[in-house]
């Protein structure tokens, strides 16, 4: 390895720690709900504090979202490559799963703006 | 990487020759990984392995027929090992890792191992950004920093591998000229 290869790996590490600092400064304060958006359009906000399984049947196909103990995770789905159920549990704000192949994200927003947010599916 | 460029491609049929040498060998490439697990938790984390054409390429044909051979590449093995959603994200990243490398390739001071790795961090880069714009969703941005030291890892791994075999390259070169 040459002199500037390291300087390549020394940017992009320094650019990966800002961005975490950032990220945590950003976001990590426990979240009051789920917002569930399929291509783009937000289909639902979810309480973290209610215990509840939620499916999502579109045309992209099918994903269950279990909340229990106040985190959310995807319990369900028949997308192909399943990395959604990989993701595991989210309970922070701005923390989300994602299902790539039907085009589904779950974020995790703050309480207050969740009944804002709450659109008729 | 100046002395690969003295290699000269020689005549136009060589040059085709190589170039189809190439993509059978990228598509070889993206079919061995397709064994290998290489999961960050995130769509599209790959080892990489197809980037080793690209980067020996760089060092004896021209660019533009390293492009095509990258472009054509994706193309296949999408069609072969993936789906449609997967190609958006090979696109992105191959055509940002690819104008990176050569970018790189053409300056002094940078090894198989630091272009290669620059190369796997914007080819993450890329694709995260292509399915951000897919699931209309920023947040995605909250992978990147796990996506950009993946890219550095992957990165050095291939380059590493390049640097072995490119020995090996030049000397088949020499002999068939
Ligand atoms: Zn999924």
């Amino acid at each position: 390895m040459k002199k500037k290869d390291f300087l390549i790996a020394g940017a992009v590490l320094l650019l990966a720690g800002v961005l975490t600092l950032v990220l945590r400064l950003s976001g990590g304060d426990p979240g009051g709900a789920v917002q569930v958006k399929i291509d783009g359009k937000v289909v639902g906000t979810y309480a973290l504090v209610e215990e509840q399984a939620v499916p999502f049947d579109t045309d992209y196909g099918h994903n269950l979202l279990v909340i229990r103990d106040g985190k959310a995770h995807m319990e369900e789905a028949d997308c192909p490559d399943h990395y959604c159920m990989e993701q595991g549990e989210i309970e922070k704000t701005g923390e989300t799963l994602v299902c790539l192949p039907h085009k589904l994200v779950v974020e995790v927003v703050s309480g207050e703006s969740s009944d804002v947010d709450v659109v008729a599916k | 990487m100046a002395v690969a460029r003295k290699s000269p491609t020689g005549t136009p049929g060589r040059r085709v020759a190589l170039d189809g040498i190439l993509v059978a060998l990228a598509m070889l490439f993206s079919y061995i990984e397709t064994f290998i697990p290489f999961n960050f938790g995130v769509p599209g984390i790959k080892l990489g392995l197809a980037n080793l054409v690209v980067l020996l390429g760089l060092t004896f044909l021209p660019a533009l027929d390293v492009f095509l051979v990258s472009m054509v590449r994706i193309l296949l093995s999408s069609l072969l090992f993936g789906n449609v959603m997967s190609l958006w994200y090979s696109l992105a990243g191959g055509i940002l890792s690819f104008l990176c490398m050569w970018l790189l390739t053409r300056r002094e001071g940078y090894s198989l191992i630091g272009i290669s790795m620059a190369g796997g961090v914007m080819h993450n880069i890329g694709q995260v950004l292509t399915a951000a714009l897919i699931v209309q969703t920023i947040q995605l941005a909250g992978y990147l920093p796990v996506l950009l030291v993946a890219g550095l890892v992957t990165g050095a791994i291939v380059g590493a591998l390049a640097k072995l075999l490119m020995p090996r390259v030049q000397k088949a070169l020499e002999s068939y000229a």
